[in-house]
């Protein structure tokens, strides 16, 4: 059997904060197949003045009603374009693609999700496959200030803890989500952690992770064309034994071990 | 009405495509990826990433960049080299039952010729010879920008060519049926045409280009005038069959291209929107055949009535 596009309706739409939005659509095959951590390709226009689809990660999946939930924040013109949809309306959406997160039979620790802005939102289905699975992780999530915070509650249910930081301090911890991390290192034996947010967070959240011999699996970003593998422009720095090698955040990734990535210059 | 006998066949170097439908180098990587979406076999031609002698890592991130019907990118040839294609990569291919096109990129005209021999021995059926790919510091364009060096690659790397050989040209120049005419007198069997356009975006925010090699190549519908123009004064210039790309987005597209003169097309930033957009587009070209009556496609090639002036 060939994969395809398919034709989704939108059967849920709400504004969750200042140009966040929150999509569930009907689709029985995509439904069936998501893992955490695998994202949408979502053909944002025509196809012909907006070639690009916009990559976006699944933030929730519900086999038995097939749906699957994505929230995205407002961004540019493809964004804009899904904004403007509304329930009733169909989006055209190649998926589930990407290599998931890894869930792992054993975790000798605590199982920490690290999530920063529209980051968080992947981490969500992943707190409920864990949870599935018997383990309660723990859920820091980073926003830039107090509107824009969400998520808190819904991450309550799957989770032993959610503690939230503001950069601006507006609301929970002032500062970034990193610094509960290293405290909860500090004091407990953490197993593994999950992160997946902007570039900075990530780069931080991999150098405390490799300074206290943690596991860490990040969820990368970069600018993708086919969504499949085939064109090669979501290059990422990945090690090998001489230096790195470029592997595709679409296909290889976007979830790597932390100790395979190797952060660019800048 | 559809007409079942109608022919779809094209000649190009004097290998019969089924149809028209190539992909474009660089957007379909060596066919894996979308072979998971459709049957490889419904295409004429597959013509694989560009490959060089050794193996090359590509651009750094980023490499791609939206922007008014059109993208930008820079990969940068990123691919295994040659031998590892012949050995890693062809095999699959070959399980389909369609052409392959290995496109060839050297830094040296002593690397096009090696890279011509290796192909030479495999099972590889066109032999597509970039010189313009703008995203490389060395070789690419700047060997398909003067009609001189282009005639003398062509000339040497047919020596070593069992198979027919495209010439891959890029619309960067002033005259671009010189090179076209450099290119034929050669010895090429067909070129194919056009590259993408030199271009550039910045982000006004951060003042900085958003490819991380500044420039890049454009490609898309916002292109396709351009390639339609190019395509038409090549083939007035030119006897030898053209594989025409630059934006083809649908079966109107290709049959644009058609009748300014291409034998056959090629499907490059399209597959981007729509992974089955190779086989949406021979669907809609068979349909305009159906519609006019049209039994052999080859009856349309450079058939533009142009107005007299």
């Amino acid at each position: 059997m060939y994969k395809q596009t398919y034709l989704c309706e939108i059967v849920e739409k709400k504004q969750l904060a200042p140009e966040i939005i929150d999509m569930t659509i009907k689709s029985k095959e995509l439904a069936a197949d998501a893992l955490p951590g695998q994202f949408l390709n979502i053909r944002c226009g025509d196809g012909c003045s907006t070639i690009l689809r916009r990559p976006i990660s699944i933030c929730d999946v519900d086999p038995a009603a097939d749906t699957l939930r994505f929230i995205f924040q407002v961004k540019g013109s493809g964004t804009q374009f899904l904004e403007a949809k509304q329930c009733g309306d169909t989006l055209d959406i190649m998926g589930p693609l990407g290599s998931p997160f890894h869930l792992l039979e054993k975790v000798d620790g605590d199982v920490i999700l690290l999530g920063g802005g529209i980051g968080v939102f992947p981490l969500f289905l992943l707190a409920k496959s864990i949870y599935e699975k018997g383990v309660k992780p723990t859920a820091y999530l980073g926003f830039r200030s107090a509107d824009l915070v969400v998520m808190e509650a819904e991450f309550k249910q799957y989770t032993k803890d959610v503690k939230v930081s503001t950069d601006d301090g507006s609301y929970g911890m002032h500062g970034y989500a990193t610094a509960y991390l290293i405290n909860h290192i500090k004091n407990k034996k953490v197993g593994l952690v999950y992160a997946c947010g902007p570039e900075p967070m990530l780069r931080q959240v991999q150098s405390i992770c490799h300074e206290n011999k943690v596991r860490c699996q990040l969820s990368l970003e970069q600018r993708m064309g086919c969504g499949i593998g085939a064109c090669l422009v979501c290059a990422c720095k990945i090690k090998k034994q001489e230096g790195f090698a470029y592997q595709h955040v679409c296909k290889d990734g976007p979830v790597f071990w932390s100790e395979d990535v190797v952060f660019g210059g800048e | 009405m559809e007409n079942t006998n109608k022919s779809l066949k094209v000649n190009i170097g004097g290998v019969m495509l089924k149809n028209p439908i190539v992909t474009a180098s660089g957007t379909f990587g060596f066919g894996k990826e979308y072979g998971e979406y459709f049957e490889l076999s419904r295409l004429g031609a597959i013509c694989v990433k560009g490959l060089t002698l050794t193996p090359r890592p590509g651009n750094p991130p980023p490499r791609i960049a939206e922007t008014a019907s059109g993208i930008l990118n820079s990969v940068g040839l990123q691919n295994p080299g040659v031998e590892a294609f012949v050995k890693h990569e062809l095999p699959h291919i070959l399980k389909h039952d369609t052409k392959v096109i290995a496109n060839i990129a050297g830094n040296t005209l002593e690397e096009y010729c090696h890279m011509a021999q290796i192909i030479s021995d495999s099972a590889t059926d066109l032999v597509e010879m970039n010189i313009s790919c703008p995203n490389v510091k060395q070789g690419g364009v700047a060997f398909g920008t003067d009609a001189e060096m282009v005639y003398n690659i062509t000339h040497e790397v047919k020596k070593y060519c069992k198979q027919p050989l495209i010439v891959k040209l890029s619309p960067n120049v002033t005259d671009i049926t010189q090179i076209a005419k450099a290119a034929e007198s050669g010895g090429a069997d067909a070129l194919s045409l056009i590259n993408t356009l030199l271009g550039m975006r910045i982000d006004i925010h951060t003042k900085k280009p958003i490819l991380a090699n500044n420039v890049g190549g454009l490609s898309g519908p916002a292109i396709k005038p351009v390639a339609v123009r190019m395509v038409w004064q090549v083939a007035s210039a030119v006897k030898i069959p053209i594989i025409g790309m630059g934006g083809i987005m649908t079966g109107s597209d290709a049959i644009e291209f058609m009748l300014a003169g291409a034998s056959a097309v090629a499907v490059g930033t399209a597959n981007f929107s729509d992974p089955l957009a190779c086989v949406r587009i021979l669907e809609e070209v068979e349909s305009y055949l159906d519609k006019y009556e049209i039994t052999d496609i080859n009856d349309i090639v450079g058939k533009v009535a142009v107005h007299r002036k």
